[in-house]
């Protein structure tokens, strides 16, 4: 059954992607935030800023592991499972992905492994550079794979080529400058620091409760505060930038994201929808006036395209089928994306305002919020922005120019792809046990008393 | 159509080599070094000095295969589709073992019991084994031809991959690898470890060469005569026949430098053995993947040439300067500290 094969391919690209994505954001922000402490270190000679680097340091590299090896996957899996999409963009996703690892895999790996057993041998000064590179290394990265991802998303600078039947590259420019290439990486970006600043706050607070490590976690609940503050206003920021780039060259996206079923002028913003996919319409639905013009266009009045004249639309362009993407995941999975983000902005702003004033360890329901739904709302935010994101491209594969049902591997039969579904899914799961376990223990166990380079080389080598 | 070997298609086959070769050079040894954990480890610091040896270094060497993956992509994509997803369950199970091997390097010290420290060992262990041998059954595969379609997929399926010849390319693989782990070790560690390193250098060496021996005249016979090329595999032979002298001579760094070299005769010889092909088809040649009807346009061929020419001189320069750093043997003293 050809279909089976497809749907298990499509879940195990869900379920490796989202695993995945729950520990590099916090690789993007962590590696930044270690960084500056360890140059403060440098400068200033304070030692609470090398404690810091190396207690954060070590967390960052609990989850670091994760990642990289998760990543591995990400690059086979396109040619495992999906052998007809690889040939048909080959010629424009390969080149960002060989990039990628030569740009930013081996910058990465070499100045880590640098980092981590170069405390001895290297001058401080040359051992702050290599988590420079690290960080610059991940951004890097987050470059590379967006120019892949969001040119699946918003395909430009290619032409179809009727004699290979793919998809060839016309204008690498256009493509490394695409819109919304520029409004997905900053997004990304921003998360990163976001998503950083809410689990080191989380933790930060956890140990300021138990009126612990006060020096060491005061600074860093501060650190963490503005890391989450100003990436929580950069995601939204970004993100209104992002949703704006949408309507106008995914309008069905948006239009399912909003269970906006006929065009409204002025839109409304929905805040709860039922569906009735039966008969096109919603149910219910609580929505404020014009609030979707509003976040599309900056004004009151624009019309936003609805879901049933996109449909026809499309169906006009592409012929008869159904292009319309689940609108549960995207609806819910939009809500819950902006409602975590929200809710980061507000801890993060508060955390700020906290720490301005003095009072930040000794407000103790907002240290128990910090680490609890700050922290649950970083990963869950990343998850749901992710499915958001790729459910809401279905059913295309490359909007409008390839639909995802048939890229799957012709040869791969769904026995196969359900070994490595579930193989992949219970490894992944198995190695979150100790993957969770180090980063509780570590983060429990506080920083150390480190006063020079050569006290944290020790601690620091396998 | 006569292409000539001036193009870029071929370039990018040549570099697509070398980023194998580069791979099999360097995470060789990093393989070599996990299998013989559990032999040349007898206690907890034993391993932990082993794994040190390789610790600042084995990611970026990984990054070398993450690299040709992505170059094949780029540059083939159709030699990429076909073969990722022709060796679909093996890839699987080597994906597994290089994710547990990964964790297991960064997780195994930062718990003091001996039921974690046991149970990341051995996955370095199998993670290093697995490996070692999947690589050479798929090189094997390559060698040999493989079941391709007028459509370019692989229609074999699973159990023909596991052909007598690929297993004996595996088993090569393995045990070059081994011996290349072993030298290293050689090279970069103190004490027992040492010791019983270049020990073990001595029956491997002369293993190592009996099975190319045996593989390399197969790949003679294998390949109709056709694939592999002259004289390079004998070449490969002679050169782990060096080995054997080097390593008696107690010349371990020299003899490094020969397993070294054996590896990047016997990947070249694989890979101007297949040329122009990149998946030869064993049901009619005509439909075997080449270098020219695989590849991506040209427009993509030159920015990647760009990108490549730029960017593989710096990546080569700061990854020699961290093994510059890292030069000095690793020894008991210094890995007995807390980990806190």
């Amino acid at each position: 059954m050809e279909d089976l094969a497809l749907l298990l391919a499509r879940w195990q690209f869900g379920i490796v992607t989202v695993y995945h994505w729950l520990f590099v954001p916090i690789t993007l922000g962590i590696t930044w935030m270690v960084a500056i402490m360890e140059t403060s270190w440098v400068r200033t000679r304070n030692p609470v800023y090398l404690r810091m680097t190396k207690f954060w340091g070590k967390l960052m590299l609990i989850n670091f592991a994760i990642g990289v090896v998760t990543g591995i996957v990400q690059e086979f899996q396109f040619g495992m499972n999906w052998s007809t999409y690889s040939r048909f963009v080959g010629d424009i996703f390969g080149a960002p992905l060989a990039i990628e690892a030569l740009l930013a895999f081996f910058i990465e790996s070499t100045f880590l492994g640098l980092w981590i057993f170069g405390w001895k041998k290297l001058s401080p000064k040359v051992h702050v550079f290599t988590i420079w590179m690290v960080a610059f290394g991940t951004m890097a990265s987050a470059f590379w794979i967006l120019v892949a991802g969001s040119w699946m998303q918003y395909p430009v600078g290619y032409v179809l080529n009727p004699a290979t039947g793919r998809a060839e590259m016309a204008n690498f420019l256009e493509i490394i400058t695409s819109k919304m290439l520029w409004a997905q990486f900053p997004h990304t970006i921003f998360v990163g620091f976001a998503t950083a600043g809410s689990v080191m706050l989380g933790v930060s607070a956890w140990h300021l409760m138990r009126k612990q490590h006060v020096e060491v976690m005061r600074k860093s609940a501060a650190f963490a505060s503005v890391a989450l503050l100003v990436g929580s206003l950069g995601v939204a920021m970004t993100g209104h930038w992002l949703g704006q780039v949408m309507v106008e060259v995914q309008p069905m996206k948006m239009a399912a994201a909003e269970a906006l079923w006929e065009d409204e002028e002025p839109a409304a913003f929905s805040l709860f929808a039922v569906g009735d996919k039966e008969n096109n319409r919603n149910a219910i639905n609580v929505a404020i006036p014009a609030g979707l013009s509003l976040l599309s266009c900056n004004n009151l009045d624009c019309e936003v395209r609805g879901i049933n004249s996109l449909q026809a639309e499309m169906v006009e362009d592409h012929g008869p089928g159904d292009y319309i993407p689940n609108l549960f995941v995207t609806y819910w999975g939009f809500r819950l994306m902006v409602g975590s983000g929200t809710l980061m902005l507000i801890i993060g702003a508060l955390g700020v305002l906290f720490h301005i004033r003095g009072t930040l360890p000794k407000r103790r329901w907002f240290l128990v919020a910090a680490l609890w739904i700050g922290i649950a709302a970083g990963f869950l935010g990343n998850a749901m922005g992710w499915i958001f994101t790729e459910m809401g491209r279905q059913p295309w594969v490359v909007y409008e120019v390839l639909l995802t049902r048939g890229t799957n591997s012709p040869t791969v039969a769904a026995g196969w792809v359900w070994i490595s579904l579930i193989g992949f899914s219970v490894l992944y799961g198995l190695l979150a046990i100790p993957a969770v376990y180090l980063f509780v223990k570590f983060a429990k166990a506080g920083p150390g008393e480190e006063t020079s380079n050569e006290d944290v080389a020790a601690s620091m080598v396998y | 159509m006569e292409q000539g070997i001036l193009n870029l298609e071929t370039l990018w086959f040549v570099l697509i080599g070398v980023l194998w070769i580069g791979f099999f050079f360097l995470e060789g040894f990093d393989f070599g070094v996990g299998i013989l954990l559990p032999f040349i480890g007898k206690d907890d610091t034993d391993r932990r000095v082993m794994i040190n040896t390789i610790g600042p270094t084995w990611d970026a060497n990984e990054v070398w295969l993450l690299t040709a993956g992505g170059a094949m992509f780029a540059a083939f994509p159709e030699w990429y589709a076909t073969m990722f997803s022709g060796f679909y369950l093996a890839f699987f199970v080597l994906l597994v073992a290089l994710i547990v091997r990964g964790v297991a390097f960064e997780y195994r010290s930062k718990n003091p019991t001996s039921e974690w420290r046991t149970m990341w060992d051995s996955a370095i262990f199998i993670g290093s084994a697995v490996p070692a041998f999947l690589f050479g059954v798929a090189f094997g595969n390559l060698v040999r031809g493989m079941e391709i379609d007028a459509a370019g997929e692989y229609v074999g399926g699973f159990w023909a991959l596991l052909n007598p010849y690929s297993l004996a390319m595996g088993v090569a693989s393995f045990v070059l690898f081994t011996l290349h782990g072993a030298l290293f070790l050689s090279m970069k560690a103190k004490g027992d470890v040492y010791e019983r390193a270049v020990a073990i250098a001595k029956p491997l060496s002369i293993a190592a060469t009996a099975v190319m021996a045996i593989t390399m005249i197969w790949s003679y016979v294998q390949a109709d005569g056709g694939a592999i090329p002259g004289l390079l595999p004998v070449a490969a032979i002679v050169l782990l026949g060096v080995v054997v002298w080097l390593v008696y001579s107690k010349l371990f760094a020299w003899a490094f430098v020969f397993t070294g070299l054996t590896i990047v005769t016997t990947v070249a010889a694989i890979f101007i053995g297949m040329y122009p092909n990149v998946m030869t088809s064993t049901i009619d040649p005509a439909y075997s993947l080449t270098v020219f009807n695989a590849s991506s346009t040209t427009m993509t061929l030159r920015i990647m040439s760009v990108v490549a020419l730029i960017f593989v001189p710096i990546v080569l320069a700061y990854q020699s300067w961290s093994y510059w750093v890292f030069r000095k043997r690793v020894g008991r003293e210094d890995v007995t500290s807390s980990v806190y």
